[in-house]
């Protein structure tokens, strides 16, 4: 292999490791909050593109998308308040049901709204062929948007849980949910929250890989999968664990291409999932005490 | 005995209903209600995985698919290429293999069905042994994943592999032909007699699972569910009971996925989808998880009205929506006694409101 296909590749799986990253991140906050894990994370990515695609047609671009990312937001407020909230303490069981079922229903939605075409907002700069070289190789300039967003989102999210008493609210709530309950935090407006945030972060991501990878109503339990295999690898509830092994994945699926043929990438993906959790459930930089004390 | 005698009531309904087809002319019914039976197969070895094992699986699709892929591929793909290969030879020589010739008159050479089946079968029991046992260590949202992640493996290998005929699947699959002149087809004339072939498979199959729910294997998977912890400690061999009965389920699954693509004549990669898996759930879930007359009845009704089309293009958001509301009103199922209690309560306050009134 050519150092320039090598960088190529590299670049690819920077790209789509990134967009990985966020969706396990969106994983992460609703998991930390609730002990749920949303298989209908993808939807919200999918519904972000979607949204930002039709909005295009009356208003210029960074409009559409702020649009998109706010009616996205509103979706995952309104999945939470109909069929999460009033549910004292549910089975997992029975949430995993439920958040399948809200995932099958939205697709089905999106479905009856935008038909089953492929589409895609346009390059925010350029077009399909305009090229930054990057050490021989070549990146669309849509790479460096991607990857900056998911920058910019990790480390405002960062931020937020760090300094703003919202955010540190969130994460008494998600450390221990009854305590915080005691100290007088409304631990169900933090669960909405968690939603609107996550919802906004996927559709955010959404909208930046549309013009790469496209959009289309049934995106959603592919990047879900993969995002959830990320969560797992970095250590379920940790953002930095998320952002390296999003960037790990990213890059072994762009270089197993040169391997096997492309229809199997996606098994790739999930053969490392399993192998994950049948070998290290904890993740790789998670703890084995901590996740002990999880609840799954 | 007790728990047997409902097959009765069952074995009426079941040739009532040929009957009263056959006489009103619409035995067309009958080709619905036969693949009814055989995806009834698979809900019923689902609902004693999920309802009295407590182990969600959102994979069983792939082992149905496993189960009628292989089946058809053997009894399809012609063996002609490799009739020098040792073991080809040796499977001609035992009288596992059929020959004949093409209505082009090209020379024929292919598995028989009764050795596919049972090569089909074996295999999914073989697979699910092999993901069972680390599968099963897992719990939860884990174990949702990780049988998730199995059903899309699955289906990526049966829409990229060349064999399985990629995104057509296999069609003109034979017929298999059971015995005394019976078999498995699509053919019009067998119609009814292929109904009461399926309706004999399932109603074999239930029974079996009633007795083992009723036995001592039965009785430990509902201490499973209950508390994997506290069977343990009551010396229930929880990992074991659990891995047979996902390789029982999955061999259900096998059975159906055989017999419905020697019925319908083929079978396509969307039998492998994400969306199957997801779609026997929601039924085993509708039927109440621990309820194998429920999950029966459920997925007879079900299945019937969505083969009929009568959902439309609404097909898949029906089956979100049930799993939906009955996760959310009555995680029980619609014929648990909770939830009857429920209703029931409903309607007395209602009637005593209105007594008020009046």
């Amino acid at each position: 292999m050519t150092t320039e296909l090598f960088i190529q590749y590299f670049l690819a799986g920077i790209t789509y490791g990134s967009i990985y990253a966020i969706v396990a991140i969106g994983f992460n906050i609703i998991y930390n909050t609730t002990g749920i894990i949303n298989f209908a994370q993808g939807e919200f990515v999918m519904f972000g593109g979607m949204i930002a695609i039709s909005l295009l047609q009356f208003m210029p671009l960074p409009l559409a998308i702020c649009l998109a990312v706010c009616i996205t937001m509103l979706i995952g407020a309104g999945i939470e308040i109909c069929f999460i909230r009033w549910l004292k303490a549910p089975s997992v069981l029975r949430m995993i049901i439920i958040t399948i079922g809200i995932s099958i229903l939205s697709r089905e939605v999106a479905v009856h709204i935008w038909g089953e075409s492929i589409r895609a907002l346009p390059y925010f700069i350029g077009n399909e062929i305009t090229s930054i070289p990057v050490f021989g190789a070549r990146m669309s300039p849509q790479v460096l948007w991607v990857v900056s967003a998911s920058a910019l989102m990790f480390i405002g999210l960062g931020i937020f849980f760090k300094t703003t008493s919202v955010g540190r609210e969130m994460r008494a709530c998600a450390s221990n949910r009854k305590a915080a309950t005691l100290c007088g935090i409304n631990t169900q407006n933090m669960v909405t929250l968690s939603f609107i945030l996550s919802a906004g972060m996927g559709a955010l991501a959404g909208c930046m890989m549309s013009p790469i990878t496209y959009s289309q109503y049934d995106m959603g339990t592919g990047l879900a999968i993969k995002g959830f295999t990320v969560a797992i690898l970095g250590g379920l509830g940790s953002s930095g664990g998320a952002v390296a092994a999003g960037l790990l994945l990213g890059v072994i699926e762009a270089f197993s291409v040169s391997v096997v043929p492309l229809a199997f990438q996606d098994a790739i993906a999930i053969a490392i999932l399993l192998i994950i959790l049948f070998l290290r459930p904890q993740g790789l930089f998670g703890s084995k005490e901590a996740s002990a004390l999880k609840e799954f | 005995m007790k728990r047997l005698l409902p097959i009765l009531p069952l074995l009426v309904c079941v040739i009532g209903v040929q009957l009263a087809c056959s006489a009103t002319d619409t035995n067309y019914y009958l080709t619905q209600l036969t693949m009814s039976a055989y995806y009834s197969l698979l809900i019923i070895g689902l609902c004693v995985l999920m309802g009295y094992a407590g182990q969600i699986s959102i994979g069983h699709a792939g082992f149905f698919a496993i189960g009628g892929y292989i089946s058809a591929a053997l009894t399809t793909r012609s063996l002609v290429p490799y009739k020098e290969n040792a073991i080809v030879k040796f499977l001609d020589l035992s009288g596992l293999l059929l020959s004949g010739q093409t209505l082009y008159g090209e020379e024929l050479l292919v598995v028989s069905p009764g050795f596919a089946c049972g090569v089909a079968i074996l295999t999914a029991a073989i697979i699910a042994v092999i993901i069972g046992i680390p599968v099963l260590k897992l719990k939860g949202h884990y174990l949702a994943m990780a049988t998730l992640g199995f059903g899309i493996i699955i289906y990526r290998v049966v829409l990229a592999a060349e064999y399985f005929g990629e995104a057509d699947g296999i069609s003109e699959v034979p017929a298999f032909p059971l015995f005394a002149g019976l078999s498995v087809s699509g053919n019009f004339g067998e119609r009814v007699a292929n109904y009461y072939i399926a309706w004999g498979v399932l109603i074999i199959g239930l029974i079996l699972l009633l007795n083992l729910i009723d036995s001592r294997v039965g009785r430990g998977l509902r201490g499973i569910h209950g508390s994997e912890e506290a069977a343990d400690a009551m010396g229930v061999n929880t990992a074991r009971f659990k891995l047979q009965t996902f390789v029982l389920s999955a061999v259900f699954a096998a059975i159906a996925g055989v017999l419905l693509t020697h019925y319908n004549g083929g079978i396509g990669p969307s039998e492998a989808g994400v969306m199957k898996s997801v779609r026997y759930v929601a039924i085993v879930a509708v039927g109440g998880m621990a309820h194998l007359w429920g999950a029966l009845l459920m997925s007879i009704v079900l299945n019937f009205l969505s083969l009929r089309g009568v959902f439309g293009s609404y097909d898949d958001a029906v089956f979100g929506l049930i799993l939906i509301i009955i996760m959310l009103f009555a995680p029980n199922g619609i014929l648990s006694i909770g939830f009857r209690h429920r209703l029931a309560q409903i309607f007395t306050r209602k009637s005593k409101q209105t007594d008020g009134e009046a």
